[in-house]
C-alpha cells in the first residue's frame, strides 16, 4: 500500500465532499452512517499505518514526485502515526456521540468535522512546515464554524475571542515562516534541521527569532501560559462532540513544539540548540499552576475539565522541557491518556448537564438525576483516571513522568508542581462529584427525565476503555512510544531517511 | 528600496497591531486585514527584492526566486477566505449581543472608547 500515508488526509477530505452532494447533502440518516463507515475505515487506516512505519521504518509519500527537499513530503513515522490514530479513535467518538441528535442542532456538522479531521491529520503527517501552517488553517477555519455550531449567544462570544486570536496567530506563523525561508532557504524540516547548522552568526539571530516567533504560534494553539485564557470559556461553550474532539487540539500544538523544537532546534543544531528550553521551564510550571488555580476556581463540570485541559498541557511542556528520550517517550504515553478522557470528560459533562433542568452543569444543588447510577460510574472512572489514581492510567502516565525527571536539577519543581496540580485536581473533580452527585433540592422529585440514547452511552464507554487498555497494555504501548521518542531524538537518522533515502511515490 | 520596503511593512504591522488591540469589532477586523497585507508583503521580500527578475527560467537575464511567490498567493487566498469569515461573525456577533464591542459589552459606558482599548480578550 504505497499509498497509505496520504489515505488519513484525503479520506474525510473526500468523504467531506461527498457528504456535500445530493444523495447525502439532504438526510441527515444517511449522512450519519456514511460519516461513521468512513470514520471506522479511517481508524482501521491509521492502524495499519501505524503498523507499517512502525516495522518497515519511516514512511515517505512524495507529493507530485517532486523530490525533497523541494517538494512537499508526508512523514509517517512512528510519533506522527500515533498521533493520528489517536484522532481518528477519539473523532470516532466524538462521532458517535454527535450522532445522537447533536448534529442535528446546525447546517452541516458532518462535513466540518470530516474537514476539521482532515487538517488535523494533515498538520500531523506533513514534513513541510508551510504545508503545516495550511493544515493548520484548515482545521482551524472548520473549528471556527464548529464552535459556533447550534448557535447561541455564549458561542458567538467565545467565538469571536477565539477567531481573532487564531487570525493573529496565523499572522505570526508566517511572519516566523518568511523569517526562516529567508535565511535558510527551506521550508522541509528536515532540510532545515541540516542548514541550521551551517549558518553564520547574523543568520543565526535572524533564525532564533524565527524559531522563538513558531513557539510563540505553538503556544497560542498549545495554550500554553500567557496565550491560554482563551481556552476555558471557548471549550466550556462548544457543544459536547466538538468540545471533545478540540482535546486534540492542544495536543497539535503540543506536537508542532515537539516536532520543530527537537528536530530543527535539537541538540545537533549547534549555536541554536535548545533555544526553547530557557522559555519552556518557567512557562510549563505557571501554566500548570495557572490551571490548577483555575480548576479548584470553576463554577461548572466544563470549565473544570477544560482547566483541566490546561493541567495536562502544563505536565506535557514540562516532559518536552526535560529533552530526554524517556521523558519524551512519558509525555507520549500522558498525551494518549490524557486526550481520550478529556475527551470523554466533555461527553459525560454534557450527558450531567441535560439531566439537571436548569442547573445545567454549575455545582448547585438541583434535582435528582435519572440516570444517575450509569453516569456516576462513568464520573467516577474518568475522574480516578484524569486525577491519576493508581489503577488507571492517569497514574502510570504522571509515574512516568515524575521518573524521567529523575537526576535533574529541575527535578524538584517538576516533582512538587506535578504532584500539587494532582492534588489541586482531586479536591476540585471531589468537589464536582459532592455537588451533582449528592445535593438534590428536596422539593422536586421529579425525575422523568429522557432517556439517554445508546449511542452517547457507547460514545462514553469507548473513550474511558481507553484508560484501563493503556493499563493492560501498557508494556508494548511504553515500549512504543519509547521507540517514538528515540527515533524523534535521533535527528541524523530521521533527517538523512527524509532527505537520501528518498521513498516510495 | 529596501529600507522603504521594510519601512512599509514595519507601519502596515504597527498599525495592524495597533487596530487588533481595540474594542470593536470593526477596528480588529480592520486590523486583521493590515496585518495580512504586511504578511503577504513581508513573505514576497524572503525570496528577495529584485527588479527585472522573471520567476522563470530563461525568460530574463536575472531570476527570481518562485517559492516565495507562491507562498504569498496562498497565504492570500487563506487571509481572504479568513477575512471574509471574520466579518460574517462580526456582524452575526453584533446581533447576537446588540453591541460591537469583542467582549459582547463595553466594560463601562459605551460611548468610553478609550476605557474600552486593550479588553481585546
Amino acid at each position: 500500500m504505497q499509498h497509505l500515508p496520504i489515505l488519513p488526509i484525503l479520506l474525510p477530505m473526500l468523504a467531506a465532499v461527498f457528504m456535500l452532494l445530493p444523495p447525502l447533502s439532504n438526510s441527515i440518516t444517511r449522512q450519519r452512517f456514511f460519516a461513521v463507515t468512513i470514520m471506522i475505515i479511517i481508524v482501521i487506516t491509521s492502524a495499519l499505518l501505524l503498523m507499517t512505519s512502525h516495522q518497515q521504518g519511516i514512511q515517505m509519500y512524495i507529493l507530485g514526485g517532486w523530490q525533497p527537499p523541494f517538494g512537499i513530503a508526508l512523514v509517517a513515522d512512528r510519533l506522527s502515526t500515533m498521533m493520528v490514530l489517536l484522532t481518528s479513535i477519539l473523532s470516532l467518538g466524538a462521532l458517535l456521540y454527535a450522532c445522537a441528535g447533536d448534529d442535528k442542532q446546525g447546517m452541516y456538522f458532518h462535513p466540518l468535522f470530516m474537514f476539521q479531521i482532515m487538517g488535523i491529520n494533515g498538520a500531523f503527517l506533513t514534513g513541510d512546515v508551510f504545508n503545516l501552517f495550511v493544515f493548520f488553517e484548515v482545521l482551524l477555519i472548520a473549528s471556527y464554524a464548529l464552535l459556533i455550531h447550534g448557535g447561541g449567544k455564549q458561542k458567538t462570544k467565545a467565538n469571536v475571542h477565539y477567531v481573532i486570536l487564531n487570525l493573529v496567530g496565523s499572522s505570526i506563523f508566517l511572519f516566523a515562516l518568511g523569517i526562516l525561508y529567508g535565511t535558510l532557504g527551506s521550508l522541509n524540516i528536515a532540510d532545515m534541521a541540516n542548514k541550521v547548522r551551517l549558518l553564520d552568526e547574523h543568520g543565526q539571530a535572524l533564525v532564533k527569532v524565527g524559531g522563538l516567533l513558531l513557539l510563540v504560534v505553538f503556544g497560542l494553539k498549545a495554550a500554553m501560559l500567557p496565550l491560554n485564557f482563551w481556552l476555558p470559556k471557548t471549550y466550556a461553550a462548544a457543544s459536547a462532540p466538538v468540545a471533545a474532539l478540540f482535546a486534540i487540539m492542544t495536543k497539535v500544538g503540543i506536537y508542532s513544539i515537539l516536532r520543530i523544537h527537537t528536530v530543527i532546534f535539537g541538540e545537533d543544531a549547534g549555536a541554536l540548540a535548545s533555544i526553547a528550553i530557557p522559555w519552556l521551564w518557567p512557562l510549563a510550571v505557571l501554566t500548570l499552576i495557572i490551571g490548577a488555580i483555575g480548576v479548584l476556581a470553576s463554577p461548572s463540570l466544563r470549565l473544570t475539565v477544560a482547566n483541566l485541559v490546561i493541567i495536562s498541557v502544563g505536565t506535557l511542556l514540562l516532559a518536552i522541557a526535560m529533552q530526554r528520550e524517556n521523558a519524551t517517550s512519558a509525555a507520549l504515553y500522558y498525551m494518549l491518556h490524557t486526550t481520550l478522557i478529556t475527551g470523554a470528560l466533555f461527553l459525560i459533562a454534557d450527558l450531567i448537564s441535560k439531566q439537571r433542568g436548569k442547573a445545567e452543569d454549575r455545582f448547585v444543588s438541583s434535582r435528582k438525576m435519572a440516570h444517575e447510577k450509569t453516569l456516576g460510574i462513568a464520573f467516577f472512572i474518568a475522574a480516578l483516571t484524569v486525577v491519576g489514581m493508581p489503577p488507571l492510567s492517569g497514574f502510570l502516565g504522571k509515574v512516568l513522568i515524575l521518573q524521567a525527571a529523575e537526576g535533574m536539577t529541575e527535578m524538584a519543581w517538576v516533582w512538587s508542581v506535578i504532584l500539587l496540580s494532582g492534588l489541586a485536581s482531586l479536591v476540585a473533580i471531589s468537589r464536582a462529584g459532592t455537588s451533582i452527585f449528592w445535593r438534590h433540592s428536596k422539593d422536586s422529585a421529579n425525575t422523568s427525565s429522557d432517556p439517554i440514547h445508546p449511542m452517547k452511552i457507547i460514545a462514553v464507554v469507548l473513550l474511558l476503555s481507553a484508560s484501563p487498555l493503556l493499563v493492560i497494555l501498557g508494556g508494548p504501548v511504553t515500549d512504543y512510544t519509547h521507540q517514538a521518542a528515540v527515533q524523534l531524538h535521533d535527528t541524523t537518522q530521521s533527517v538523512d531517511a527524509l532527505l537520501i533515502q528518498g521513498g516510495n511515490e | 528600496m529596501e529600507a522603504i520596503y521594510a519601512f512599509c511593512v514595519g507601519i502596515l504591522t504597527t498599525c495592524g497591531f495597533f487596530l487588533v488591540l481595540r474594542g470593536r469589532t470593526f477596528t480588529v477586523v480592520i486590523g486583521l486585514t493590515m496585518l495580512s497585507y504586511a504578511v503577504n508583503l513581508f513573505l514576497f521580500a524572503s525570496g528577495r527584492l529584485k527588479v527585472d527578475g522573471a520567476a522563470v527560467l530563461g525568460q530574463s537575464a536575472e531570476y527570481s526566486d518562485p517559492l516565495p511567490q507562491a507562498l504569498v498567493l496562498t497565504a492570500i487566498v487563506i487571509g481572504f477566505a479568513m477575512t471574509a469569515f471574520v466579518v460574517i461573525l462580526a456582524m452575526r456577533s453584533r446581533a447576537d449581543q446588540g453591541d460591537d464591542h469583542v467582549d459582547g459589552q463595553a466594560p463601562s459606558s459605551s460611548n468610553d472608547l478609550n476605557a474600552s482599548d486593550k479588553r481585546n480578550g
